[in-house]
């Protein structure tokens, strides 16, 4: 069973039918009690980050999510849900997850954001989650901060927007993308179906 | 990356093609079309739903949600859309952005509103220009029949200072004319405001895509009826803008 975090704010929807369309079974996972029975998780953020660990914390979910990675359940994070496994976000000055060590800043003042359309992915090491992606594909994103880990290894995936960024960013049982996989067509749909299926 | 965006026209639930906004012509399912234009490689899709009745409008709503089942590209929906409770109710179904026009001109403050509560990312104000005799456009509203009286750069410009997250930029003087995009038009916009602008209306063939993108700085160029009629298909598009030095997305 897929676990989607649904705390409350965004368009969450998207990643579900996604989710769905490859056959994976999923289950909202709204308050704590819903971390039962999960195999994976899937973290889809939109919105702002203070206001989304605000609201995390409200539901009782922040401790869950930190407990189920502890755990070893494979997690993936997208977008805003990428960026709050950080220590900390320069949005709004929010304390985040920890998962990662490092923060989220946002892209320096002459660059244009947001950074909104598709853009390529320089995948640095091999990685399940790009089984069958070859490297270069290109993905759609929509934001304005991206994160940056101390642990450069951290990093398997870099963006070129104006400056190189860490597009995708894994260690052990956790990942986190920066684009949108549900929003990426066939190559976004192989990165959700490698996370749901093979990893 | 330069984006390929097809567009929709949709009535009570069908895809349809006028020329100048009139002369309506069925094309086809707009779900199955959708689907057909993600899997060949299109950027994203803009829906424009032209119907004239309540009852078509639901039907839209209906039609949204069985996109955003099917389709894993990003998806703007647009026309008839006046209130924030509208616009809640297009991204509730699944859309990821709206396109915003006549309601807009009546009540600028709607894309204020409408960009702090869902985002700027989802707000997608749409400008309907048509050239006066004196050589300025003018924005054209309810289909591209009424003069607004506005110009349409310094609209352009007010609209991004409200909060609008693109531009989607149609010359009502080129709209299913299919010789081409506006290009001083397009220029005119693009030059005045700093979010991305789609060029719409009056796109022919390959060749006027790779020509708006050569010169002109839009973001992306959208087009109907050349797609529709299979003259061409968005691979065949992409590979002669690669050819050109266009960069686009797909290997």
């Amino acid at each position: 069973m897929i676990g989607i975090i649904d705390y409350g704010a965004g368009n969450l929807h998207s990643v579900e039918k996604a989710v769905i369309k490859l056959d994976f079974p999923t289950k909202i996972i709204a308050e704590p009690r819903d971390f039962t029975g999960i195999d994976k998780i899937i973290f889809p953020g939109v919105g702002n980050a203070r206001k989304t660990m605000e609201m995390i914390r409200f539901h009782g979910l922040d401790d869950k999510i930190t407990e189920a990675i502890k755990a070893g359940i494979p997690f993936l994070g997208i977008c805003l849900g990428m960026q709050l496994l950080m220590e900390y976000s320069k949005e709004n000055d929010a304390d985040c997850l920890s998962i990662f060590e490092g923060a989220v800043y946002p892209f320096q003042k002459s660059i244009k954001v947001p950074h909104m359309g598709w853009n390529e992915v320089h995948q640095k090491r091999q990685h399940p989650i790009f089984r069958n992606i070859p490297n270069k594909s290109d993905f759609y994103f929509v934001h304005s901060f991206y994160v940056k880990p101390n642990d450069e290894s951290d990093a398997i995936g870099i963006t070129d927007y104006g400056q190189d960024f860490c597009s995708v960013i894994a260690k052990d049982n956790v990942i986190g993308v920066q684009f949108h996989p549900e929003k990426s067509a066939e190559a976004g749909l192989t990165i959700l179906e490698n996370f749901c299926g093979n990893f | 990356m330069k984006k390929i965006i097809p567009c929709l026209d949709v009535k009570d639930g069908k895809v349809v093609k006028g020329i100048h906004f009139e002369g309506m012509r069925e094309m086809g399912d707009p779900v199955e079309m959708a689907s057909d234009y993600s899997n060949n490689g299109a950027d994203e899709l803009v829906f424009l739903d032209i119907s004239a009745t309540t009852e078509g409008r639901k039907t839209m709503v209906d039609v949204v949600k069985k996109v955003a089942k099917k389709v894993s590209i990003p998806f703007t929906v647009g026309g008839g859309i006046k209130t924030a409770d509208d616009i809640g109710r297009i991204l509730e179904a699944g859309a990821d952005k709206v396109g915003i026009n006549t309601a807009a001109v009546d009540r600028p403050e709607l894309i204020k509103e409408a960009a702090e509560k869902f985002g700027s990312a989802t707000i997608v104000a749409a400008v309907d220009a048509k050239q006066m005799s004196d050589g300025t456009w003018h924005v054209m509203t309810h289909g591209g029949m009424k003069d607004s009286g506005l110009d349409a750069v310094q609209w352009a410009k007010m609209l991004e200072e409200l909060g609008a997250g693109e531009i989607l930029l149609t010359s009502v003087d080129r709209d299913g004319v299919k010789d081409g995009y506006d290009l001083e038009l397009t220029k005119a916009i693009v030059d005045a405001v700093d979010i991305p602008v789609i060029a719409s209306g009056g796109c022919g063939s390959a060749e006027d895509i790779v020509e708006v993108f050569e010169k002109t700085n839009v973001a992306a160029a959208l087009a109907a009826s050349i797609f529709h009629q299979n003259e061409v298909g968005i691979p065949e598009v992409k590979t002669l803008c690669r050819e050109r030095g266009v960069d686009v997305s797909g290997a």
